[in-house]
């Protein structure tokens, strides 16, 4: 579905991405891992049309999306929901949701649009109770709902999701992945950018690990998680083997 | 005349001239909230609004019917075109550099109306035949009731556009975050033009119902505008509902100081209101921040 051919990316002098090569797969859910500052969100922004790459292309289904306007790759079907949530605040949940929507405004998609309303609702089951309460009262989890249900909004066929579980708690943490683990079963593809890495691969089939702009390793996420030099190079000291192991 | 005419007639003719300063007061928001530019050349919006009744009304002898509608359409097309061949194009996207080029688009406009339509002040009619009318004492035109009136009936239009159309609600989450807008597929840059046009329109109606009274000139709108501004920093710059308290509570507090003190110093009163709000409370009456704006 998704391909990322040899994407080269630099913020002036600075080389941010350096040959970055990507793949997701129709009903896919892809790991894309690495340390802050690694260039995931940088990555991302090259995908999402937000940056223009300077060299390589990105492609949905063969198409070549670099160069186009971000509201023809939402129309495309490649949407993405930002680092930080960023919801309008002040706007009703119901009023997020409908921007959402804002590429689909053909008389034909009335219906359909209507139809993902309820599917969102059904998703995020606590939004449906906050219809008319503005999505900057909301918990972070919640808004994190509120910005993934936005996205779904506009029924895309890869949703690129960056750092979903950023400041949320554990337990909530584990509800939003629960979600996006249902999301290739509706006909949507998911390029998760986590640093949470262990969160991440719980729910994808496979992964790539970016270091300093450049993709570094990419398996499966078993493969990833059972090799000892990535654990420790590349996830964090956090996932290290436990140290007590092998002492007697 | 006893003290209690005397006051309907001074609040009459506040909220007169207030409506004005409420509508300029909602031009300078919709640009800043899309923008975070303050338009200088919203004043010559207004002047354009009233020298377009001049020409339509009084000299083609339009029907107002027609008229109005013909002269907040062009001058939303100026609105259109000052950010599409400026402000919009600029290399910069330094908000001074920005803010410089509405001045400057600002002389350039006067400079133009002053040749197109000279330096006399010029007679627009009024919308209906001038009649006097009594009320609680105040004696007033049916101009009056029409600034009133159309100033009312473009709030409400406003209100509805923002909160129950979906362009309304992309063109404040324009506002509220640009790029998370961006992703939604929300074409930013249509949103901001749009709001220049909307400024026009708001500006040209302003201009088109005030200058019967006030007669139309090339420069009949700056002083307006000014006061639109200080009207707009007073509600809380950016506020919706700031910019029509604000312009209110301004052109009452014009008339009324005008009355208690003297006519003389009627301009100096709402820019002593400006040195004051911003000296004491900078975010204005209503403003609270980013959550409340639009």
């Amino acid at each position: 579905m998704l391909s990322v051919e040899r994407v080269d990316f630099s913020y002036g002098p600075v080389r941010a991405l350096r040959e970055v090569s990507l793949s997701v797969g129709a009903g896919e859910i892809v790991a894309l891992l690495g340390a802050n500052g690694a260039g995931k969100t940088t990555l991302l922004s090259v995908i999402s049309g937000l940056n223009q790459p300077r060299r390589g292309a990105v492609r949905l289904e063969g198409k070549t999306l670099n160069g186009q306007k971000p509201s023809a790759l939402v129309r495309a079907g490649l949407v993405q929901v930002p680092e930080g949530r960023q919801v309008f605040g002040p706007l009703s949940v119901e009023e997020n949701l409908q921007l959402g929507a804002y590429c689909r405004r053909g008389r034909q998609q009335r219906q359909e649009v209507a139809r993902d309303f309820e599917r969102v609702y059904d998703l995020f089951p606590p939004l449906a109770k906050r219809r008319r309460q503005a999505a900057g009262t909301l918990s972070g989890g919640e808004q994190q709902m509120v910005a993934m249900g936005r996205a779904l909004m506009a029924a895309p066929r890869v949703l690129l999701l960056d750092e979903p579980s950023l400041g949320l708690a554990p337990l909530v943490t584990r509800e939003i992945l629960d979600i996006v683990r249902r999301l290739p079963g509706q006909g949507c593809s998911v390029l998760l950018v986590e640093q949470n890495a262990m969160g991440a691969l719980s729910v994808a089939q496979r992964g790539y690990v970016l270091t300093n702009g450049s993709i570094r390793f990419s398996g499966t996420a078993t493969e990833i998680l059972n090799d000892r030099l990535l654990r420790e190079a590349f996830l964090g000291p956090e996932h290290q083997a436990d140290p007590r192991d092998g002492q007697p | 005349m006893s003290g209690w005419e005397q006051l309907s007639q001074y609040i009459m003719s506040g909220l007169t001239t207030g409506s004005i300063y409420a509508l300029a007061a909602l031009g300078f928001c919709l640009i800043y909230n899309a923008t975070h530019i303050v338009n200088f050349a919203q004043g010559d919006f207004i002047s354009l609004g009233g020298l377009m009744m001049y020409t339509l009304l009084g000299a083609a002898g339009l029907p107002a019917l027609v008229a109005l509608p013909l002269a907040v359409a062009v001058v939303a097309g100026l609105g259109v075109v000052l950010e599409a061949a400026a402000v919009g194009r600029a290399r910069s996207r330094e908000i001074t550099v920005l803010i410089f080029i509405t001045v400057a688009a600002s002389l350039l406009f006067r400079g133009v109306f002053k040749e197109v339509w000279g330096k006399q002040a010029l007679a627009v009619p009024p919308l209906s035949p001038d009649v006097p009318l009594k009320l609680l004492g105040a004696t007033f035109t049916p101009q009056n009731l029409w600034i009133l009136g159309i100033t009312l009936a473009a709030i409400v239009v406003l209100i509805y556009f923002f909160n129950h159309t979906l362009t309304g609600r992309a063109m404040r989450a324009v506002a509220i975050n640009p790029k998370a807008a961006a992703l939604m597929g929300i074409d930013t840059r249509r949103m901001v033009r749009l709001s220049f046009a909307l400024a026009g329109a708001l500006g040209a109606l302003a201009g088109a119902i005030i200058t019967p009274i006030t007669t139309a000139s090339y420069n009949v709108g700056v002083l307006m505008g000014l006061k639109g501004f200080a009207a707009a920093v007073l509600g809380g710059y950016g506020n919706f509902l700031g910019a029509i308290v604000g312009g209110l509570s301004l052109g009452l507090l014009e008339s009324l100081g005008a009355g208690a003190l003297s006519s003389t110093y009627k301009d100096v009163i709402a820019f002593v209101v400006l040195l004051l709000v911003l000296f004491v409370r900078p975010r204005g009456l209503l403003g609270g921040g980013e959550e409340t704006r639009v």
